[in-house]
C-alpha cells in the first residue's frame, strides 16, 4: 500500500518545554497522507501543544518536524501548508461569513470573483448556503463551527488541524457533526489531525488514534485495535471502561495464560510474547454476562452491589467472594437470566467468553 | 419589602442631590450666557449677543485657534504614540513591561501641578542646553499635553487589546496573512473603537487643560481656557459665560463620543476592505 510510505507530517524526537514543564516529551509520530488521525488524551497530555507545533504557533524545544518533505521548524504559521479549525472558532467578528471564508484566499492573491466562488463552494460543502452576508455573531454555535471549518477547508491544505472543534457544542449537535466531519473528510480527501479528550469522538471518526499521556504517545493504532488490545492499563481505562485485576502468571500453554488473581484464576489468550510475573488482567464490562449457574469455564459467583439503568442497557457492579468488584454492562432483555429484576444484595453468576480477558502490562 | 423600597427611594434622592451639586453651577452658567443683562446675576431677557460679542473679540478668536491647533495635534500625536505603546505592552514578555507600564500610568496619578512645574523646568533647561529644542511656546504646551494624553490612550487601547486575546491574530496567521497584513486587516479594525475613543479624550483633555498650558506657555501664548481665566479675574462677564457654554458643549461632545466608541459592542468598526 502506498499510504504506508507517504506521510504528511513526521515528528522525530520532538520535545517542547514551557519553562520547566515538559509538555511534549521526545515524541515520534507519522501522520499518513489522507488519514483521519486523532490525538486523544486528557488536558495537559501534550495533544494541543503537538497540534500547535504542526500549525506553527509553537516551535519545538528540540527535535524535528517535517510537513510533507519540508523541515517545518522555524517556519512561521503563514508560510505553512496547513490550516486550523480553532476550538472557539476564532472567526473575524468584523467580517461577514463570506469574507471570513475568503480571507485566506485573499492573502494568497486569488482575485475577487474567483475567491467568492470558491468560498461559496466551501460554504455549500458545510451546508451553510444563504448565510454568506451574516456576521459571525448572528449565527448559532454549530453554524459558526461550520464557518470555521469552511474557512480552513477552502485553503485545500495538505493537513487540516482541528483543535477540539466540537467541544462547545451540545450533545446532539456533536453527534451530528461527527458524522458530518467524517463525510467531509472522505469527500475532500485531506489529512485530518484531530485533537480531542472525548474518546467517543475519537472512536467514531478516526482511522487511527494516538492515545497520549504526559507528553508521550501510549498507543497509536486503529480504534478497534486500541479498544480490543490496549497496550497499557492507562489506555484500557481511557478508551471505554475496563475491569482490571492484578495477578501473577502461573503458566502458559496452548496460547492461553493462567493467571492467579484475588478471586481465583483467569485464563487469558496471549499472542506473541509470553507473559510472566505480575500482570494486570482486563475485561470489558460489556463482555461480562449474567448466567444461571457455575457450570462451565470463566464463571464466578458474585453479589449485586449497584444496578444502574443506562437506557437499553443495565450496568451491574457485583462483589466477588474476595471483596473485589466486577462491572458488567448487559442488555436489558437478558438472554441467560432476567437482569431486569435484579436488586442489590441478589446473588448472581457472572461469565465471560474465553477471548475476553486482555493482558496488560502491570 | 418596605425597607428595600425606602432604601431605593433614599438612594435615588441622594443620586439626584449629587447630580444637582455637580451640574447646577454649569446649568446656571449656560442659562446666564443667554441673559440680556450686563450684570451677571439679574435675568432680564434672552439674547445671543454674548456669543457674537465673544466670537468677535480678536483675543478670543486667537486663543480659540491656538487651543484647537494644540488639541488636534495633541490628539494625533498622542494617539499614535499611545497606540504603539499599548501594542508593545499588551503582548510583550519583556522584563521592562511592568516598570514601563508603571511609568506611563504614574503620569496619570501624579498631581498635574507637579508635572506642570517639572515640565516647565525641563523645557527651559532643555532649550538652554540644546538650541534645537523649542523655547517655551505652543510647541512646549503641545509636548506637555502629549505626555499626559498618551498615557490615557495607552490605558484605553491596551485594555481592549489584551481583552481581544491572540486567537484572531493566530487565525489570521494560520490563513496565510503575515504580521503586517494581520495588523491592518484584523488587529487594527478590532482596536479602532478604542483608538477613536482615545483620540477624542486626548482632544478633549487638551482643549480644556489649564494648568499644564499655563506652566509651559510663554507670555505671548494664551489658550482658550487661559483667556477665560484671565478675564474671570477681572470679573465674570456674560461673554465669559458664553465661552464657557461653548467649551462645555465641545468637551461634552468629545467625552460622549469617546464613551460611545469605547462601549460599542465588538464587531462593527469599519472594515474598509471586502
Amino acid at each position: 500500500m502506498s499510504v504506508e510510505t507517504e506521510f504528511d507530517v513526521r515528528f522525530r524526537g520532538v520535545t517542547k518545554r514551557f519553562g520547566g514543564v515538559v509538555a511534549v516529551d521526545d515524541l515520534d509520530l507519522d501522520v499518513r497522507k489522507g488519514e483521519f488521525l486523532s490525538l486523544l488524551g486528557s488536558s495537559g497530555c501534550g495533544k494541543t501543544t503537538s497540534l500547535r507545533m504542526i500549525a506553527g504557533f509553537e516551535q519545538p524545544t528540540s527535535g524535528s518536524i517535517l510537513i510533507g518533505d519540508d523541515d517545518a521548524v522555524g517556519v512561521p504559521p503563514y508560510r505553512r501548508d496547513v490550516n486550523t479549525v480553532f476550538q472557539h472558532y476564532a472567526l473575524f467578528p468584523h467580517m461577514t461569513v463570506l469574507d471570513n471564508v475568503a480571507y485566506g484566499l485573499k492573502q494568497r492573491g486569488v482575485e475577487k470573483a474567483e475567491r467568492r466562488k470558491r468560498a461559496q463552494a466551501a460554504l455549500d460543502l458545510v451546508h451553510l448556503e444563504g448565510r454568506e452576508g451574516r456576521k459571525p455573531r448572528e449565527l448559532s454555535g454549530g453554524q459558526q463551527q461550520r464557518v470555521a471549518l469552511a474557512r480552513a477547508l477552502v485553503m485545500e491544505p495538505r493537513v487540516l488541524l482541528l483543535d477540539e472543534p466540537l467541544g462547545a457544542l451540545d450533545q446532539q449537535l456533536r453527534k451530528d457533526m461527527q458524522v458530518e466531519l467524517k463525510r467531509i473528510q472522505q469527500e475532500v480527501g485531506i489529512t485530518f489531525v484531530y485533537v480531542t479528550h472525548d474518546q467517543g469522538e475519537a472512536m467514531s471518526m478516526s482511522d487511527r488514534i494516538a492515545v497520549m499521556c504526559n507528553g508521550k504517545i501510549e498507543q497509536l493504532d486503529a480504534p478497534e485495535v486500541v479498544y480490543d488490545r490496549p497496550s497499557s492499563a492507562f489506555v484500557a481505562g481511557f478508551i471505554g471502561e475496563m475491569n482490571t485485576m492484578a495477578g501473577t502468571v502461573r503458566g502458559v500453554s496452548g496460547g492461553v495464560a493462567t493467571i492467579d488473581v484475588a478471586s481465583g484464576t483467569v485464563a487469558a489468550p496471549v499472542d506473541g510474547v509470553h507473559p510472566s510475573g505480575d500482570v494486570l488482567v482486563g475485561i470489558r464490562p460489556e463482555k461480562v454476562r449474567v448466567v444461571a449457574d457455575l457450570d462451565g469455564p470463566n464463571r464466578v459467583a458474585a453479589t449485586v452491589v449497584t444496578r444502574l439503568q443506562l437506557g437499553s442497557q443495565i450496568q451491574l457492579v457485583a462483589e466477588m467472594a474476595d471483596g473485589t468488584t466486577l462491572t458488567a454492562v448487559v442488555p436489558r432483555a437478558g438472554t441467560d437470566a432476567d437482569v431486569d429484576d435484579l436488586v442489590p444484595g441478589d446473588h448472581i453468576h457472572l461469565s465471560w467468553s474465553a477471548s475476553a480477558p486482555i493482558l496488560l502490562a502491570a | 419589602m418596605n425597607d428595600s423600597a425606602t432604601r431605593r427611594r433614599l438612594l435615588t434622592g441622594w443620586g439626584i442631590l449629587v447630580l444637582l451639586f455637580l451640574y447646577l453651577p454649569i446649568a446656571v452658567v449656560i442659562a446666564y450666557s443667554f441673559n440680556a443683562n450686563e450684570a451677571v446675576s439679574n435675568w432680564t431677557g434672552f439674547t445671543l449677543d454674548w456669543f457674537t460679542r465673544a466670537w468677535e473679540t480678536p483675543r478670543y478668536q486667537k486663543a480659540l485657534g491656538l487651543s484647537l491647533k494644540i488639541a488636534v495635534l495633541n490628539a494625533i500625536i498622542a494617539t499614535l504614540l499611545g497606540t504603539a505603546a499599548a501594542l508593545a505592552l499588551g503582548r510583550a514578555r519583556s522584563k521592562w513591561k511592568v516598570p514601563f507600564s508603571v511609568l506611563v500610568f504614574l503620569t496619570l496619578v501624579v498631581p498635574e501641578i507637579v508635572i506642570a512645574v517639572a515640565s516647565r523646568i525641563f523645557f527651559v533647561k532643555a532649550h538652554e542646553g540644546f538650541s534645537f529644542f523649542p523655547s517655551l511656546g505652543w510647541k512646549t504646551i503641545l509636548m506637555a499635553h502629549v505626555v499626559w494624553s498618551s498615557a490615557v490612550v495607552v490605558l484605553i487601547v491596551r485594555s481592549r487589546f489584551t481583552g481581544m486575546g491572540s486567537s484572531l491574530e493566530e487565525a489570521s496567521f494560520d490563513l496565510g496573512a503575515g504580521p503586517v497584513k494581520t495588523f491592518v486587516q484584523v488587529t487594527l479594525p478590532r482596536l479602532l473603537p478604542a483608538i477613536v475613543a482615545g483620540a477624542l479624550l486626548s482632544f478633549t483633555m487638551s482643549f480644556d487643560n489649564y494648568v499644564l498650558s499655563v506652566f509651559t506657555a510663554s507670555g505671548d501664548n494664551e489658550t482658550w481656557p487661559m483667556a477665560v481665566f484671565n478675564d474671570v479675574r477681572f470679573g465674570v462677564t456674560p461673554a465669559v459665560n458664553a465661552i464657557s457654554t461653548v467649551m462645555f458643549l465641545v468637551v461634552a461632545a468629545g467625552v460622549a463620543g469617546a464613551m460611545w466608541f469605547v462601549t460599542r459592542k465588538s464587531g462593527e468598526p469599519a472594515d474598509g476592505r471586502g
